[in-house]
């Protein structure tokens, strides 16, 4: 299989082609197809999990082609256990999302599903490519998709929301272009085996071992982190987010808030910090508070948030705010820790949105104030809702227990008042969380969820699926954490000690 | 050597042609085969080196693979230009021979442009590349836009011609050899010899404005707006890249050497071309108008050719070239045939035709400069080329930044396409696209996307 084709090349290309594929077809087929498609993704990803060891299967997992040979760029994707784990999200959260959804009936569905398949390539891409140009390809690939299901399938105020979303990360992503030209500047030649010498060179390792001084570090630092904040959001480049959740079709809305936010947080793992550690160093403070002033502020809005889809927002950003700042201690156990949360976080928040897109989709209201008794009226949905909830506000014995401990060990070794202060974060996300479940679950039935049903049997495997995940990694973390731990040594031992 | 040649002579045979050839189609069967050989004629110069007819020129012209390419590059645009817009341009006037005769006139001028050795050929050359514009500016006669541009384009382009003039008796003057070869100025032994510098900056401002730089771009809204749409399409790309090449030949030859001493002039222009074209055009309704302001702002990311000039930049210059002319060409092809011309007039355009709101928006991700485009593989080479210059490192900075906002207006359109409900008529003249008129414009997008996946198709060849 090796000389043939490799796994990081099947998850890019395996979707692309799907995607392309679903342009031609009609109706019920498109969305068919891409379940099934998707299906075949997961099933590859977890068949690449089963030949991780590379020095066994380095063949596998690493390919590198000519590409763009005078400028020393090439086609180079290879998988960690970073990018292990973040392709399994992707290739988890897709199924799930085309499964749960099936039931929304989307205008042209062979656009809508083509574009959704065509965004998960883009986001395979980020997560495999160790080429700066080929990751700064995809990085945009996976937004111009995302841009358009948005604009085209989202609510009333779809066009000016998604546009200040697309201008915002447009912008950043420029940004990081001026700075990779400037590091690529800066790097030693490359001689390919055909004996094409170009004078500098794009890959990783190339970025990796250039000798840029302090002082160049610390500007390039931020050339990059706007980038990876505004695609994370960080505080204060987050006001896209809460606008764009809201307007976007649920099914997108998953895709970006499961999976695309993680591509900011694992850009900083992948490249931000092995590419300038100095300058990550020189900022990690800086970086640091503004998550934690971040984590409280989102969090202080949700608490007072009407609208259900702008709660999950901005506890996401809540989220995310923690995961960055336990990227920025440079501590084992922080960084670790948000490595795990990257894959808790995303299974839980799309949990949350599989249950909010019926409770939308039967009662036609995304208030919390309109809704109310749904538990009397759907009582297995209730259930699934309790424990993916108790999830996202990180309860014991379920897996985001596991990261968020590991994150605040790393924050209180750094500086206890940054724990403190983010800690709060927790207790307010158990009052927000809590509240609107027993508002909008419990108490007397609105008239707006008379009419609801309970889930049937496709949305009941997709839950428990999620469910049994959450479950399964809150009891036993051990395997996970075996498996991240690899993902340490790009980040912590390039850091000047 | 055989561009020049044929390109004036096929400009005679168009010119008679209106006097023979009585149907419309057959001129312009007549124009396509002209361009098709002029092409056919130059590519064998470019395989062998030998052209048909030699002609001692005392080394006023200089021909090799590089300038060669660029001009393949040209006509290639031109025959796309022709392949969509022939009809649109026999609907100007009456006089159809002759709009194609001057076009070939313009063409003859672009050759000369990319091959002078001498600062009287670059004269030849850019003046008799301007003259028929200002005819074809004024050609719709009755309309009074028209004859208010062509006058304003007229009046302005005189003055700067006289500036460029002015510039070059400078530099005659104040060169010890007396000698109007551009490789053979002497620049001053210890300073820079005060004659050559004015005529320095005279020349930087007149072919900045031909290029429409700013702050000398005034004259460019008033005249693309009031232009032939199609001919707005041939002056904004063709025109506008031909007189880019001149720009760059002229001064890496002749004042490579000092490139520091007015690299500071050239951030000033290029900054400010970016800053007006991409904010001005935020606030256009019409996308004709909107379109000048973009072509003003793509100059200012084509200024970095001469801001870096380095090889990274020339090869930068010519992928450029083809790009936005391309993407250009065929977004005007389109335009041309709306209804109405403001941005509400492309509303709904994707759901009542498809294909023309495909390639429209290909086109218009390529000019924003998305990967996977060929607008995007030009502005990264630029890019590259400048942080390879590695002075003013902020100036690289400020174009990213205001290419986001390049975004805003071209996604505008985007928007209307995709994504707006269509008023109750059809927006494009239905009766006026033709099948074949929609495979070339597929054809151009498939191109575009070719070039943005593998750029060293066309930069192989420059060195080939």
């Amino acid at each position: 299989m090796g000389e043939f084709i490799t796994f990081p090349e099947l998850f890019i290309w395996l979707p692309l082609l799907a995607g392309l594929l679903a342009f031609f077809l009609k109706g019920n087929s498109a969305k068919n197809w891409a379940t099934f498609s998707s299906l075949i993704v997961l099933a590859v990803v977890v068949a690449s999990l089963f030949y991780s060891d590379d020095k066994q299967y380095a063949s596998y997992n690493r390919v590198n082609y000519y590409w763009l040979k005078q400028i020393g760029n090439s086609f180079f994707v290879g998988l960690d256990s970073t990018s292990r784990l973040l392709a399994l999200l992707t290739a988890i959260a897709f199924p799930v999302i085309f499964i749960t959804t099936s039931k929304n009936n989307y205008k042209n569905p062979a656009a809508f599903y083509g574009l959704m398949l065509l965004s998960q390539s883009g986001l395979m891409g980020v997560f495999v490519s160790m080429d700066a140009l080929l990751f700064y390809f995809f990085w945009e690939l996976a937004l111009i998709p995302v841009y358009f299901l948005c604009s085209r399938w989202g609510g009333e105020k779809r066009i000016q929301t998604t546009f200040k979303f697309f201008v915002y990360t447009f912008a950043g992503s420029l940004l990081m272009l001026a700075g990779i030209l400037y590091v690529y500047m800066h790097t030693s030649q490359r001689v390919f085996e055909d004996g094409t010498v170009s004078s500098h060179s794009f890959a990783l390792h190339s970025f990796m071992s250039t000798m840029l001084s302090i002082k160049e570090q610390g500007w390039l630092f931020a050339l990059f982190f706007i980038a990876f904040a505004i695609k994370m959001p960080i505080f204060p480049f987050h006001t896209w987010q809460p606008d764009t959740y809201d307007q976007s079709p649920t099914s997108v809305t998953m895709v970006m808030s499961a999976v695309m936010v993680k591509m900011g947080l694992f850009a900083v793992m992948r490249w931000l910090i092995p590419v300038l550690p100095a300058g990550a160093l020189a900022h990690a403070n800086m970086v640091i508070i503004l998550c934690v002033i971040g984590i409280l502020y989102a969090s202080c809005i949700a608490l007072v948030q009407d609208n259900i889809k702008k709660l999950i927002a901005y506890s996401s950003i809540a989220h995310i705010g923690l995961m960055c700042a336990a990227i920025f201690t440079f501590k084992e156990i922080g960084v670790q820790g948000a490595v795990i949360q990257l894959f808790s976080h995303g299974i839980n928040i799309l949990g949350m949105w599989v249950v909010f897109d019926i409770v939308e989709r039967q009662t036609g209201v995304k208030n919390i104030s309109q809704l109310g008794g749904i538990a009397t009226k759907a009582p297995v949905l209730t259930i699934f809702l309790v424990i993916i909830a108790l999830a996202n506000i990180a309860l014991p014995l379920t897996n985001a227990f596991v990261g968020e401990f590991m994150m605040f060990g790393g924050l209180f070794q750094l500086n206890p008042w940054y724990a403190f202060a983010a800690v709060i974060s927790i207790i307010l996300a158990a009052t927000y969380t809590l509240n609107m479940i027993r508002k909008a679950f419990y108490g007397e039935v609105s008239p707006a969820v008379q009419g609801m049903k309970d889930i049937g049997f496709a949305e009941k495997s997709a839950l428990a699926g999620l469910v049994l995940l959450i479950l399964l990694f809150g009891i036993m973390p051990q395997p996970m954490i075996e498996f991240t731990k690899d993902a340490l040594k790009n980040i912590l031992a390039v850091l000047p000690k | 050597m055989n561009a020049i040649l044929f390109s004036a002579l096929w400009g005679i045979v168009m010119m008679f042609s209106g006097v023979f050839v009585k149907r419309k189609s057959t001129v312009s069967l007549l124009a396509i085969i002209g361009i098709v050989l002029l092409f056919v004629a130059n590519a064998i110069e470019l395989n062998t080196y030998q052209p048909f007819f030699y002609i001692d020129s005392w080394d006023m012209l200089r021909v090799n693979s590089f300038n060669l390419s660029f001009l393949a590059v040209v006509f290639g645009c031109t025959l796309l230009f022709f392949l969509l817009s022939a009809s649109d341009i026999l609907k100007v006037g009456e006089h159809g021979g002759e709009y194609f005769a001057l076009i070939f006139f313009v063409l003859c001028g672009i050759s000369l442009c990319a091959t002078f050795n001498t600062l009287l050929i670059l004269f030849i050359g850019i003046e008799i590349m301007s003259i028929p514009l200002y005819i074809l500016t004024g050609s719709d006669k009755r309309n009074l836009k028209s004859n208010e541009a062509a006058l304003k384009y007229f009046l302005m382009g005189s003055f700067f011609t006289g500036v460029m003039l002015m510039g070059i008796a400078f530099i005659y003057g104040g060169n010890p050899s007396a000698s109007f070869y551009i490789d053979n100025i002497q620049l001053g032994k210890d300073a820079l010899n005060p004659m050559i510098a004015t005529g320095l900056v005279l020349l930087l401002i007149s072919l900045s404005f031909k290029v429409s730089a700013a702050p000398f771009h005034f004259w460019t809204p008033d005249v693309y707006d009031g232009a032939p749409t199609v001919f707005t399409s041939f002056m904004a790309t063709i025109v506008k890249v031909g007189a880019f090449f001149a720009f760059v030949r002229l001064f890496e030859n002749s004042f490579g050497k000092i490139h520091t001493q007015w690299q500071t002039l050239i951030v000033v222009i290029t900054v400010s071309t970016l800053l007006i074209g991409n904010i001005t055009a935020v606030f256009q309704q019409s996308v004709k108008r909107m379109m000048a302001y973009s072509s003003i702002a793509q100059a200012g990311f084509m200024l970095f050719a001469l801001f870096a000039l380095n090889e990274r930049a020339k090869e930068g210059l010519v992928l450029y070239s083809a790009a936005y002319s391309v993407a250009t060409i065929g977004f005007f092809a389109i335009l041309i045939k709306m209804k109405d011309y403001t941005i509400e007039g492309f509303n709904g355009m994707g759901q009542t035709n498809p294909v023309l709101g495909i390639t429209a928006t290909i086109f218009l991700l390529s000019l924003t400069g998305i990967p996977l485009t060929a607008g995007f593989q030009s502005k990264f080479y630029m890019l590259m080329a400048a942080v390879e210059n590695g002075a003013h490192f902020w100036v690289v900075i400020a174009a990213v930044l205001l290419a986001a906002v390049s975004a805003y207006y071209y996604f505008r359109v985007i928007q209307a396409i995709w994504f707006k409900q269509p008023a109750n008529a059809n927006p494009v003249n239905e009766e006026e696209v033709s099948g074949s008129f929609k495979l070339l414009l597929i054809i151009s997008a498939i191109l575009i996307i070719v070039l943005g996946v593998y750029p060293e198709l066309l930069i192989q060849w420059l060195y080939h």
